[in-house]
């Protein structure tokens, strides 16, 4: 069974981003990157499924400039089997993304692909999705859970209302949600061991994907902070005015 | 001028109000708006959708694949129904981001996620890094633009519509590979503290374990969640996973009620972006109150009873 | 229950990646390409744990990869002005630059981003830099360091593993190099095993805290460099502030407090605050954001501190021996440079053995002798302090005599004892108070691990402590660690471990020494960012 894991390289979750000055971009020079964790989270589901006895092949896929092969590395070191560097330096969309994992399922025969369900850079929400209907295969998204049973997965999902369970038969596109599980440490000698185990670069252009159409991002803006409002006198007045602001139905 | 399709969300019975959230953003869009219903039989729902203000026309699109929210069943029927139309909408909640993003890539056009503002029918606001920084993105106008709604940042269009109602139908091949089962919901009836429109939070001035009760109890009138500070979490009043902020769970509830939480910059990250924030703390010059809408200063083991037996009455 | 680790084996290992520790390793695989040495770095990444000033002298930076000029590190502005000043709660007098103080041909720079560059150079010279783990205890065997033990990672709050247990790894290594910085956990413990201290001073420190600002445009000169003394402080309490202009309308603003200080009601956080809203620095300030804030605490003691720098199987480098210059201002060249004295003995003779003695005959040990009196006379208060800094200054260190130091925790009065005479303003720039600072800091520990502040006895807290101090410790910590909170009708100690900025300041300056700092699971702590 092959199972493929989309894992993007975003900036660190503890960094404290800055828009710029000019509302060009976010300030991005220098600042720590690392896997998404929703991701980290999908690979820890894959490296799972293969150790309950499997027979799955865990292959890490990232998509952006050279220097992401460091964080293919941390993935192989958390127990990847291979990894693989889809190279190009521009900055990719869901949509985008979505095309370029369909080729590489195709061309890895994947029996199941595993993403995060949203990076936390653009907090979209959208590859997992797109690349099931572009694959005409099922999207199991939100997992908190994941049972695999010969050739369908029964998959919990987290949603408003509650925790609903679907059935979908592979070859299928799970998204991860926080809960799903913890992704295990990385230890010092897979670290070590990582640096052997095959890494493979395969530049876009040779992918013959279709350029996606994409959304062109015109300004960037810091949030604007919240003003307080005002103090009430009483417990009835406080009621007064959220039933006057509507809150209350 | 645009033509605007609203994918609505419901439970079979009832129309969810986060329906009513994207129409309005449809409205910010401007142009004709009609709202899909995809249902096994949808009536009463789409006779609630077509009192929505605004709302020119309401399509149902019912059929025995349409008894459950399966995104691989409706997206091929979205994108088949999107003919014509120049925006498709559907909110932001976990309904909308499974399904929209699918019929997006079937109609082969980019997705904006979680719309907060309407610049103009092909610009939108949008949040990325946790809402630390919104962008703004221009939308390629052709074949259409695909959006969700970020529910917290609209009201409810409000009623006083009265649209027709129409059967519609589409010959898109539906899939067999996945299978609804089954939707457990929540054991407690407290509703879940990150998706809750109402959260209740204590923090490190309810004193103790065992006054949280008061917390509780003032929730469950509210019919609201129950969240609490990080430091009412390491003095052991709560379990962690009710720990709001920015180690803890960041939300967007429509009302938040922050009660003996002195407001620090980590807390006030995890609900920067609530609706409406009231406060309850007996120091004036906690800085809760510098970002609280409505404020009330005063002990709140004297408040809280007083304003559970105010909503009671009401 | 038998735990199984992993055992990984280098000839040498380094315990923290700062300047010391890398330019050690750098230098030695320059000297030894053969030799395998590996960094262990508690922090999430190099440079997330350390900050400093800073304002670096290049000498050793020169030395050790002369081209380094041509790919400077991300934040490297020249030095182009000194002043000096003495502050007044209003008012602002200009005071001659003390000769050690003047900065022509150094460097304005953030420590953190140095030592990212200098990890991208070690580990392009084959050093293994392994960010995230930390080096929790020393390996002993036979009176010999062997080496190290990992942190665990996935412990329990109580102490037992947990779902996702992983034993720390124990690293062998002929021998171990400790270049944890000031009042390093596991140094703290060697120096004790092998009684390195017993000929020595007992070491000194202070607390710097700090914080990066962008302003408005047209206040920065670039290159200019500021400390002065005064107010906040009172004549007996040893410190200062700095403020260093950058690039791009940045600036860095900072704060030392001798740890010696007399008052237990002392706030150094307050001092650093008040300090911002002088007139002179908040003409600057306001208006601006905060960008990054963090606190460490300096090593002060000087020559006559330092222990025994070797030890059967290890060595202390850097900081974690005590090698800074503190009339000068300025560690960094001094741990680089005893780094790279280590890796050239260690791969002469092979043992750890005659490092001290080496060490003790090198230019640096001969700069800080001449500086040894300076910091110690200022015990007397600031005026005295500085005629004696005069004085030693004028002689070059030669007077024939060595003022000894007084363990810090030891010099708190009970409370009570000292009347507060300095005269605070009212503030107003951010951050408000200590966790408002801590978020810059963007701290963060695991919720699940067990506490890494272990308080050997905490019924002094509530009884002793609080008579006959007060808990300095809930006003010394700048994250708001320690708090005495009430607990049906009882107060008790709080420990928010999870505010930790990883600075020591409680394991040097608690009064009953029952605070022991340890490390938490690896990748824990702050994520400074261009401090």
């Amino acid at each position: 069974m092959k199972i493929l894991v989309g894992m993007k390289r975003v900036v660190d979750f503890n960094v404290r981003i800055q828009v710029k000055k000019d509302g060009s971009g976010v300030e991005l020079a220098g600042v720590k990157l690392g896997l998404n964790p929703f991701d980290e989270i999908a690979l820890e589901e894959a490296l799972r499924i293969r150790e309950k006895g499997m027979q799955a092949e865990v292959i890490a896929l990232s998509i952006g400039p050279a220097d992401v092969q460091q964080q293919l590395r941390t993935a192989l070191a958390m127990g990847a089997d291979r990894a693989v560097l889809v190279e190009t330096a521009d900055a990719v969309q869901p949509l985008m993304a979505a095309r370029i994992l369909l080729e590489m399922a195709k061309r890895e025969n994947a029996d199941l692909v595993i993403l995060g369900k949203q990076a936390i850079d653009d907090d979209c929400n959208q590859t997992g999705q797109m690349l099931a209907a572009l694959w005409d295969r099922p999207q199991a998204t939100f997992a908190s859970a994941v049972e695999l049973k010969d050739k369908t997965l029964k998959v919990t999902r987290e949603v408003d209302a509650g925790l609903e369970v679907i059935e979908v038969d592979l070859p299928a596109v799970v998204t991860t949600d926080l809960r799903l599980n913890t992704p295990r440490f990385v230890k010092m000698p897979d670290i070590m061991k990582a640096k052997s185990k095959p890494l493979a670069t395969v530049k876009l252009a040779e992918l013959n994907v279709a350029a996606a159409p994409a959304l062109e991002a015109v300004s960037y803006a810091a949030p604007v902070p919240r003003k307080g409002g005002h103090k009430v006198e009483s417990v009835q007045a406080l009621v007064k005015e959220l039933h006057d602001r509507g809150v209350l139905s | 001028m645009s033509k605007i399709l609203v994918i609505a969300e419901h439970d079979g019975e009832k129309l969810n109000s986060s329906t009513a959230r994207a129409v309005s953003c449809a409205a910010a869009i401007g142009g004709d708006i009609d709202i899909a219903v995809f249902a096994a039989d949808g009536k009463a729902v789409c006779e609630a959708a077509a009192k929505l203000k605004g709302v020119k026309k309401v399509l149902r699109v019912a059929r025995a694949e349409n008894a459950k929210p399966l995104a691989a069943v409706l997206a091929p029927q979205v994108a088949k129904l999107a003919a014509g139309y120049s925006h498709v909408l559907a909110p932001s909640t976990t309904f909308g981001k499974d399904v929209l993003p699918r019929a997006a890539a079937l109609l082969g056009v980019p997705q904006v996620s979680d719309v907060m503002k309407v610049k103009d029918p092909l610009t939108f606001e949008r949040p990325i890094y946790a809402g630390n920084a919104i962008v703004t993105v221009k939308a390629p106008e052709k074949p259409c633009v695909v959006a969700t709604v970020r529910t917290a940042s609209w009201a409810g269009c409000g009623e006083g519509g009265s649209a027709a109602i129409e059967d519609a139908s589409t010959d898109a091949a539906l899939p067999s590979h996945s299978r609804y089962l089954e939707l457990k919901r929540d054991k407690t009836d407290r509703p879940d503290l990150q998706s809750a429109p109402r959260v209740v939070s204590g923090g490190r001035g309810v004193g103790s374990k065992e006054n949280f009760a008061i917390v509780y109890k003032l929730a469950d009138r509210l019919g609201a969640a129950v969240g609490a500070s990080r430091a009412a979490v390491d003095a052991g009043f709560v379990p962690n996973d009710l720990q709001v902020g920015q180690t803890g769970k960041i939300i967007a509830p429509d009302l938040y009620i922050a009660i003996g939480i002195s407001g620090a910059i980590q807390h006030l990250t995890g609900i920067k972006d609530a609706r409406t924030i009231v406060a309850i703390n007996k120091d004036p010059d906690a800085p809760i109150f510098q970002v609280a809408d409505l404020g009330l200063v005063g002990d709140l083991f004297q408040i809280l009873p007083e304003l559970e037996k105010a909503l009671e009455k009401r | 229950m038998q735990i199984q680790r992993d055992v990984m084996t280098y000839d040498f290992v380094v315990v923290g990646a700062g300047p010391a520790g890398l330019a050690f390793a750098i230098r030695l695989k320059q000297l030894a390409p053969e030799k395998t040495v590996c960094i262990l770095e508690k922090g999430s990444q190099v440079g997330a744990h350390i900050l400093s000033g800073c304002v670096m002298d290049p000498i050793a930076m020169d030395r050790l990869l002369p081209d380094w000029r041509k790919h400077p590190p991300a934040i490297c502005v020249p030095a182009a002005k000194d002043e000096f000043v003495l502050l007044t709660k209003t008012g602002r007098v200009r005071l001659p630059t003390p000769p050690q103080m003047h900065n022509r041909g150094n460097f304005i720079v953030s420590l953190g981003s140095l030592c990212a560059w200098l990890a991208t150079q070690a580990e392009g010279l084959g050093v293994d830099v392994f960010p995230g783990f930390s080096a929790a205890v020393p390996l002993i065997e036979g009176g010999k360091v062997i080496g190290v033990r990992c942190g665990d990672m996935g412990l329990q709050k109580d102490g037992t593993p947990g779902p996702n247990f992983a034993a720390g790894a124990d690293i062998h290594a002929g021998v171990t190099v400790l270049a944890e910085g000031c009042r390093g956990s596991v140094s703290k413990r060697l120096i004790k095993e092998f009684q390195l201290d017993r000929d020595c001073s007992p070491q000194t420190y202070g607390i710097g805290l700090k914080e990066l600002w962008r302003v408005p445009a047209g206040r920065v000169q670039p290159g200019l460099i500021q400390h002065s003394i005064g107010w906040p402080l009172d004549t007996k309490t040893y410190g200062g502030s700095f403020l260093y202009h950058l690039d791009q309308d940045r600036v860095y603003v900072g704060f030392v407090a001798g740890l010696d200080y007399e008052d237990p009601e002392f706030k150094p956080f307050e001092a650093f605050q008040q300090f911002k809203n002088h007139p002179s620095v908040k003409a600057l300030l306001e208006g601006g954001e905060i960008q990054a804030a963090g606190a460490r605490t300096i090593v002060e003691g000087g020559i006559q501190s330092l222990p025994k720098l070797e030890m059967p199987g290890a060595i202390l480098i850097g900081d974690a021996a005590g090698t800074l210059n503190v009339p000068k201002i300025k560690g960094v060249h001094l741990a680089m440079r005893s780094g790279m004295l280590a890796a050239k003995h260690l791969t002469e003779s092979g043992t750890s053995a005659g490092f001290d003695a080496r060490w003790r005959t090198s230019p640096c040990a001969k700069e800080l002798r001449k500086v040894r009196n300076i910091r110690p006379g200022f015990r007397w208060g600031m005026w005295v302090g500085l005629v004696n800094a005069a004085i030693e200054t004028a002689t070059f260190g030669l007077l024939p005599w060595t003022l000894k130091n007084h363990a810090d925790w030891s010099n708190l009065k009970k409370k009570g004892r000292i009347e507060n005479h300095v005269d605070y303003v009212e503030r107003t720039l951010p951050p408000r108070d200590r966790l408002a600072s801590v978020y810059f800091a963007a701290t963060s520990h695991d919720e699940h691990q067990p506490a890494h502040l272990k308080v050997s006895d905490t019924n002094i807290c509530a009884t002793k402590c609080a008579e006959e101090f007060d808990n300095p410790c809930t006003r010394f910590c700048p994250a708001n660690v320690y708090e005495m909170v009430e607990d049906a009708g009882k107060k008790r100690l709080q420990i928010n471990a999870a505010n930790c900025v990883h600075c020591k300041a409680c394991d040097i300056k608690d009064p009953y020494e029952i605070i022991t700092w340890t490390t938490p699971e690896g990748g824990s702590g702050p994520n400074y960012q261009n401090l």
